[in-house]
């Protein structure tokens, strides 16, 4: 089965933990990544503030098959502190993201 | 640290450690739940506990990137001794631990008897094991009056302030958000409801994880539906997503507090049953807010008028309701105030004790009971002699502080002489540090602090690695363990709202280092054997302690994740908050004090007043001119604790420079673009940062960072790791303190700033 990755990055607060805890999993060096966090903002659109962290997993990411074949999360999703990471079967994927229901939902597939 | 214990298990090899971390490295007690993977002795892997009822596995970046603290190549391994001669130099020979211990003990008694014990002071710092341990080495070991929880730190200006208010107005610990922490099963809890509104007001707590609250819970309740109001000059990242920010001018906390109130009192938005039954001097606190009319509460502290009645009528009228209030409130000289309002808000929206509201409970004995019997091990004599500002100030403090200890800006006027005339001064000549490296995090003026401290003649710091006030000023220095090397126990919010206590379990040895409390007790039995000698381990004394206090022991804890408090809501009715079992709280008129009759005993206001900050464009208009930018300091950022972590790998590169956030517009009238150095200057001194330029601050006032200095650079004096080139410390004044000895301007000041070439202009 095909999974992807589900992240509700309106609340992800850029705490970065996903980023060392896939570093940390994988053996990566410094300079490289399995999944990078982005900001975006702080800037006022419309008279809102919009200020947001996507987290970008990169090829290096296997979705930690290894561990989900032990029946444990992958290591960021584990982590994350906001808890918006979740690593879904690929047909689940759409049926989440609208049960969020709040916009600001990314959905990767590494 | 057996095998296969109800805490560790071992498979194919690995032994997997259950463990709630603390410190050291660096963290307040959150306690959150680690699974430590340990092959051959070695930590190889951290992983977050999934069963822990706070955390469910998730973990900052810290504790993530564990191992590269437990096995840096600069962690202190051995005790280190230098000759005094050679302070600031690197010029340390490794000793064995008796050898450094020899070399104390001597030392102590030289002092004791050619000088007195009252010669010796002990310092702190925040947050870390050591806040509980480190009270105890001044009057149990030292047998000094001034030891307890003294900081080289202007107006103790973290935790005690807000500590010291909530004992005198509502005779509890530290008011905490009703997050569901104190059950198992948490937010599904029967009876527990989600707070409607979250006031965050001068705190981020989702970088900081303050004093036992796990930030992101914040997060927990956004999801559950909270609503937040953020008060704060920044524009955090929580304030983007708040339905009110009311970004005040920093320092302006209590006229903002009171402007509050007002609407909530005129608009006859609060809860009468609770006030009319349970508040104490309404009537006296409605007067002196009255003329804090929004429009007037915005020309003092620049929030928009409309936002601040809106911030409140939704508070107020969104039952259950909760707040959270950060160091900020501490670190002006208006602490008192600021905290006043914060709790009389709280109170009379009804908000105290219930579901969904502020938590509250009675401070816990367990560690505090016997911190209190082994102060008391000092004779009166010695008690007479602790060091008070002889000119009669901050009474409150010197007599009815919840946290004791030498007041900090006392303390450095008496280090410099400046009560040299007095009957009552004598020389200090010895320090023992546990738990803090004040030249770069705490010291006001820390220049000043540096040359105060140089004439002592034995100076001994315990850490897990060095730091520039080693290196500048240690004659002893003994390594730490981390908590991975360690038993212990985590008491969230320092035992005064502890929602579980955790057990730190050993994972694997570091035979070289040792925690606080061990070294504590082998000082203890060297020392004053009378009161050590009974204390056979640590695990029988972490046993009897639990079981002085509660119906479990140590291996209880042990065998749970956390073993939870759980709560009870309303105490007030049911007179389960005062020594007395008679209803109310334990306060002198039993109410919830909006009128503080204490307050006033102290020479303080009894009610919330205003009064303008030191150094601004009102109370400093000339002086403005020059400085015509404020400065706020000492946002946190999560790959840090403080002055620590700034030589761990992946926390470096998640925050390589100390950053002066600029607003473009500022940046651009001063010709300072993205990563250019930026010097701050206040009228008390100067440092440099790196220019980020962002909204994140407005127009008005530049953001710059604490605790800085640079592993990597040059240790020895007069460089010392250039502690002095970015210490935002550098810009404090000196004793710029409130009525009660408590809360100093850390966190707001005037200033003006320029680009320059490097970090050394
Ligand atoms: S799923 Fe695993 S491999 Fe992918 S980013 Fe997360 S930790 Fe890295
Ligand atoms: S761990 Fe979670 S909250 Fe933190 S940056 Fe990554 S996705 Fe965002
Ligand atoms: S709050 Fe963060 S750094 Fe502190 S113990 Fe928890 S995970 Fe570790």
């Amino acid at each position: 089965m095909q999974y992807g990755m589900l992240i509700d990055y309106g609340l992800c607060t850029g705490c970065r933990s996903c980023e060392v805890s896939c570093r940390k999993e994988h053996d990566l060096p410094l300079e490289e990544w399995g999944i990078l966090v982005e900001q975006i903002g702080p800037k006022r659109l419309g008279g809102e503030w919009e200020w947001d962290y996507v987290p970008v997993p990169s090829r290096l990411c296997d979705l930690c098959s290894e561990r989900r074949q032990e029946g444990k999360k992958p290591m960021c999703e584990l982590h994350c502190l906001a808890n918006v990471i979740e690593v879904l079967p690929m047909d689940e994927l759409a049926k989440r993201a609208s049960e969020l229901g709040h916009g600001k939902v990314s959905c990767f597939i590494p | 640290m057996a095998a296969d214990t109800a805490f560790a298990s071992e498979e194919n090899g690995v032994l997997k450690v259950r463990t709630c971390a603390w410190s050291p490295p660096g963290d307040h007690p959150v306690g959150c739940g680690l699974i430590l993977h340990v092959q051959d002795g070695k930590l190889v892997k951290v992983e977050g506990d999934p069963d822990h009822p706070i955390t469910h596995g998730r973990l900052c970046p810290r504790c993530i990137a564990l191992d590269e603290v437990v096995y840096h190549e600069d962690r202190l391994q051995h005790p280190l001794v230098r000759d005094r001669a050679d302070r600031g130099k690197n010029k340390w020979r490794e000793v064995t631990w008796d050898e450094a211990y020899d070399l104390i003990e001597a030392k102590v008694r030289e002092i004791w008897d050619k000088y007195g014990a009252e010669s010796i002071f002990t310092l702190t710092g925040t947050g870390r094991e050591s806040t509980l341990y480190a009270p105890v080495y001044g009057p149990a070991v030292l047998n000094t009056c001034n030891g307890a929880s003294t900081y080289a730190f202007s107006g103790q200006a973290c935790y005690g302030p807000r500590a010291t208010i909530a004992n005198y107005l509502l005779g509890a610990g530290v008011p905490e958000i009703d997050w569901a922490q104190y059950y198992e099963d948490r937010y599904d809890h029967p009876g527990w409801e989600c707070p409607k509104y979250l006031i965050i007001w001068g705190k981020d707590p989702l970088y900081s994880s303050p004093d036992g609250f796990f930030g992101h819970s914040i997060i927990d309740l956004m999801k559950r539906g909270s609503k937040i109001i953020t008060i704060d000059p920044r524009l955090t990242w929580l304030s983007s997503r708040a339905e009110f920010h009311l970004q005040l001018r920093p320092g302006t906390d209590a006229a903002v507090g009171m402007g509050l109130l007002r609407v909530i009192i005129t608009e006859d938005l609060y809860d009468h049953d609770f006030v009319e039954k349970w508040c104490f001097g309404f009537d006296e606190l409605a007067e002196a807010v009255k003329e804090w009319t929004p429009e007037k509460v915005q020309e003092v502290s620049w929030v928009d008028a409309q936002t601040l009645v809106g911030a409140a009528r939704a508070f107020a009228t969104n039952a259950p309701s909760s707040g959270i209030w950060g160091v900020a409130l501490d670190q002006s000289k208006a602490s008192t105030q600021a905290g006043q309002c914060f709790l009389a808000i709280m109170a009379i929206c009804g908000y105290l004790d219930v579901p969904g509201g502020i938590a509250i409970t009675k401070p816990t004995s367990f560690i505090g009971k016997w911190r209190y019997e082994m102060s008391d091990t000092i004779s009166p004599e010695m008690a007479a002699k602790h060091i008070v500002d002889p000119t009669g100030k901050y009474a409150l403090f010197n007599v009815g502080a919840a946290m004791g200890g030498v007041q900090g800006d006392t303390l450095l006027n008496w280090l410099e002489g400046m009560y040299k005339d007095y009957d009552c001064y004598y020389d200090l000549k010895m320090c023992w540090m546990i738990g803090t490296n004040p030249l770069a995090c705490m010291a006001d003026q820390p220049q000043r602090w540096y040359e105060a401290m140089k004439p002592l003649e034995f100076i001994v710091v315990q850490d897990i690695f060095m730091t520039p006030t080693i290196m500048a000023l240690a004659d002893v220095v003994l390594p730490l363990s981390t908590f991975a090397e360690h038993d212990g126990l985590v008491t969230p919010n320092f035992g005064r709202n502890q929602h579980f206590i955790g057990a730190m379990n050993k994972a694997f040895d570091n035979p070289n280092t040792k925690s606080d409390l061990e070294i504590l007790i082998d000082m203890g039995k060297r020392l004053r054997p009378e009161l050590w000698d009974r204390f056979e381990s640590v695990d029988q004394f972490f046993d009897e302690q639990l079981r002085k206090n509660y119906d479990f022991g140590l291996d209880d804890v042990r065998a749970v994740p956390a073993k939870m408090a759980g709560y009870e809501y309303r105490k007030y009715e049911k007179g389960l908050l005062r020594p007395d079992g008679e209803p109310g709280f334990d306060t002198m008129t039993g109410m919830v004090e909006l009128n503080s009759i204490v307050l006033a005993s102290y020479g303080e206001g009894a009610v919330p007043y205003y009064e303008e900050p030191e150094f601004s464009h009102i109370s400093k208009p000339e002086l403005a001119e020059e400085y015509p930018l404020y400065y706020t300091t000492g946002g946190r950022n999560i790959s840090m604790f403080h002055s620590e972590h700034r030589q761990v790998p992946s926390m470096r590169a998640m925050h390589p420079w100390p950053l002066v956030t600029i607003n473009p517009v500022v940046a651009e009238r001063y010709g300072i673009a993205e990563g250019d150095w930026v010097r701050v200057t206040s009228p008390q001194g100067h440092m440099t940062q790196k220019a980020h330029l962002t909204e994140e601050v407005n127009d008005k006032f530049v953001h710059v960072e604490h605790a800085w200095w640079f592993p990597e650079q040059d240790g020895e004096a007069p460089n010392l790791y250039g502690v002095w080139k970015a210490n935002a410390n550098n810009l404090i004044p000196h004793e710029s303190v409130g009525v009660t000895g408590y809360g100093a301007p850390y966190k707001n000041g005037i200033c003006k700033i320029e680009r320059v070439d490097s970090l050394d202009d």
